[in-house]
């Protein structure tokens, strides 16, 4: 708590500094800046941290190291992959759309840095309290698969068109499902706002409050953001034992880091607004009726536990990846009409009927 | 070569002859409405090396090293099989502890060749985690080639009238650590795959082939036993002492993709239970059968099948009693097998042709030659 609070004292004295230094319109301005910049900087910060910490997993998962070789155990191959993608040329297919080609990697990669506006980082950090937090985020996510179609479009490659038609199946089909999980925190903390979800879990999270709808739906919101996410095992769009590497296939450089960088950022996102609407976002975890063990867990400071709730899933998501092998179009498919949203569906009305009596833990 | 029209609203599609999934250059031309593939054609002569006319101008002792670049995951059995060839031909048997020898190398090459099948069926289907586990022991296995016959991948270490050299001395001693490390993680490939809901959804009732079919195209080893059809030549053709050894063909019915990977995985118990029969037993004696500088065949013709780690492998000399043999030919089992995958492919998804070619386990330069 001490640390949370001290964070949203600073972000107050620079404004208040910045509003008596220039004029109100230019302080707004150098703000959105500020923040603009402080966003990028972290989520690049994460992705070349996660991009190490995956390769780690992945190797101690797979009886091997990972990287070693740069660095103190590797730790600045990611630094230096990045160098390595900064160098090298951008390709651009002939009888590929131009225009369409290099817009494509711009497309996926704003709209993964505009879903990160309302996420609430620690007590007071957040960009931007929309009332409607949750709802903006899974509509400008689902975005992003316009970006993948002009991709996968504009290639000229037949792999590219197949990864990004599939994609666009699957991002579209398993929306429903995830939107249906967010709804049922939503409906039991009666607002859309990403404070205000925080907020009603302050004696508790929801998973634990919530018991048997909000862990159906945690456990569906999962499912669905891996397969939003085109990561493994619903990794069809990229799947490069079939289709080399899909969508991307013909994106080289930094293009095809941005791409790359997207799916970290969404990867991040998605983790983060569970940690947020399921796991209680930078809440201390609380038990009703417990207030010794309130108050010693009130000492960890919010951006820890927010952070620390985000790379457990984020964990989660790593360790799918690396365990399970890839399905077919139609099994995931029928994976989200056939299970998910029938389950999704009755798992809403449940939740109504338990928020409507308050049955609560 | 046929021509087709391409129809509205069909895609076609080439996948290879550089592509992740077809483990070599095999170029498959597939005919897509959708995500479901119409119609296929495989096309070949990507890495033909003209094998069987280079086997013309070598003599009988240096062609059958050639053969261990066809299939080199059964180098070894290759090169059995020329050598019992050329054996046939001179009229001479290897000696017993050679013949041992050879059924303990070739059944650590089929343990071997089905691991790394194994492994690369994970990657192939998405799971890159299995491909590590599997070669943690194939790597052990392969260190034992290497100490014995001084290379890992072509040996060329089996060799008319016995084998090169005699066994390492430690040979035996590291036979056992494998055998028993092996049986200690046979548990981790069905926690790893076979268990897995997602592994039995892909290949469960997926690329059917039934008995008839896999006659009728020629299929050989896992593959036609998978589909029922008993076509061991360890069985049913002995040769190097297999008449003497316990072990089950084993057979399954169900035909699809499923059937073919479990035969696999039992096929590797089989082997590990025939080299725990054989690595207590390996007789004392010469290795080699001491022959001529050059050998010369008398005329005739020559024919000899083995069971290699995909099917069976048949040589065919013709020989005019000459230095060099007048004419070689291989019957590959790859070769075989591929026809199989046309049948397959109809009707089904793009998802399952690389399900489908993992459980053919097609080696691409066997095909070719």
């Amino acid at each position: 708590m001490q640390l949370s609070i001290s964070l949203l004292e600073i972000t107050r004295a620079i404004d208040s500094w910045l509003n008596s230094a220039f004029h109100p319109h230019v302080a707004y301005g150098i703000e959105l800046v500020l923040a603009g910049v402080a966003v990028i900087l972290l989520v690049v910060a994460m992705a070349i941290l996660m991009v190490y910490a995956e390769r780690k997993l992945a190797g101690f998962m797979q009886m091997r190291l990972g990287p070693m070789r740069v660095g103190k155990w590797g730790s600045m191959q990611a630094v230096a992959d990045v160098m390595k993608l900064l160098l090298k040329e951008c390709l651009v297919p002939t009888n590929s759309d131009k225009l369409m080609f290099r817009v494509a990697p711009f497309v996926v990669t704003i709209v993964s840095f505009m879903t990160l506006v309302p996420i609430a980082f620690a007590k007071g950090i957040q960009l931007w309290d929309i009332n409607i937090g949750v709802f903006y985020i899974t509509a400008v996510s689902s975005l992003s698969v316009i970006g993948i179609l002009m991709a996968g479009w504009s290639s000229n490659n037949k792999y590219s068109l197949l990864g990004a038609m599939r994609s666009g199946a699957q991002i579209v089909s398993y929306e429903l499902s995830g939107g249906l999980a967010l709804i049922v925190v939503v409906m039991m903390s009666g607002t859309l706002s990403i404070s205000g979800i925080v907020q009603a879990q302050a004696d508790g999270w929801w998973v634990i409050k919530g018991h048997i709808p909000v862990i159906i739906a945690f456990v569906t919101f999962i499912i669905t953001s891996t397969a939003e996410l085109n990561r493994a095992p619903f990794d069809l769009a990229e799947a490069e034992s079939e289709l080399t590497a899909g969508y991307h296939t013909e994106y080289s450089g930094m293009q095809f880091a941005m791409f790359f960088l997207s799916e970290y950022t969404n990867m991040f996102v998605l983790s983060m607004v569970a940690a947020t609407v399921f796991l209680g976002g930078w809440m201390p975890f609380h038990l009703a009726g417990l207030d010794g063990l309130n108050h010693f867990m009130d000492y960890i400071p919010g951006i820890v536990w927010f952070f620390g709730k985000t790379f457990f899933i984020l964990f989660l998501i790593v360790w799918f990846r690396w365990t399970f092998p890839r399905l077919r179009i139609d099994q995931l498919l029928k994976l989200e009409w056939k299970y998910l949203l029938p389950v999704s569906i009755i798992n809403v009305l449940f939740a109504a009927f338990i928020a409507l009596m308050g049955w609560y833990l | 070569m046929e021509t087709k029209d391409i129809k509205h609203d069909e895609f076609v599609i080439n996948v290879g002859p550089q592509h992740p999934s077809t483990h070599g250059v095999l170029r498959l031309e597939l005919w897509l409405d959708g995500e479901d593939i119409i119609d296929s054609k495989p096309h070949l002569g990507y890495i033909h090396r003209g094998i069987e006319k280079m086997s013309e101008a070598l003599g009988y002792k240096q062609f059958i090293y050639l053969t261990s670049r066809m299939d080199y995951l059964s180098a070894h059995i290759s090169n059995q099989a020329c050598s019992l060839a050329i054996e046939k031909g001179l009229q001479i048997e290897a000696p017993a502890r050679a013949q041992v020898i050879r059924v303990l190398m070739a059944e650590l090459t089929r343990l071997a060749s089905h691991q790394l099948w194994w492994g690369a069926l994970g990657l192939d289907l998405g799971a890159v985690s299995p491909f590590f586990y599997a070669f943690r022991e194939r790597e052990m296995i392969l260190e034992i080639f290497e100490e014995t016959c001084g290379s890992r991948l072509t040996m060329n270490y089996i060799t008319p009238g016995g084998v090169v050299n005699d066994l390492h001395p430690d040979f035996v001693k590291k036979v056992k650590k494998l055998i028993e490390q092996l049986k200690g993680n046979l548990h981790e490939y069905y926690q790893l795959l076979t268990g897995n809901v997602i592994l039995q959804a892909r290949t469960r009732g997926v690329g059917k082939l039934t008995a008839e079919d896999a006659v009728s195209l020629g299929c050989t080893g896992p593959v036609a036993r998978a589909s029922g059809v008993k076509c061991d030549v360890r069985k049913l053709h002995p040769y190097d002492g297999y008449d003497k050894v316990e072990f089950e063909e084993v057979l399954n019915d169900k035909g699809d993709n499923f059937a073919r990977y479990w035969l696999r995985i039992e096929e590797m118990k089989q082997s590990i239970y025939i080299i725990e029969q054989l690595i207590d037993n390996i007789p004392e004696g010469s290795y080699r059968e001491k022959l001529k500088g050059v050998v010369k065949l008398p005329a005739g013709e020559y024919y000899q099948r083995v069971e290699t780690a995909r099917g069976e492998l048949g040589v065919y000399i013709v020989s005019d009693g000459k230095k060099e043999p007048y004419r070689v030919r291989f019957r590959t089992p790859n070769f075989s097998n591929l026809n199989a995958l046309r049948p397959m492919l109809k009707g089904a998804k793009i998802g399952d042709m690389v399900s489908m070619m993992a459980t053919l386990d097609l080696i691409i330069p066997d095909i070719d030659r």
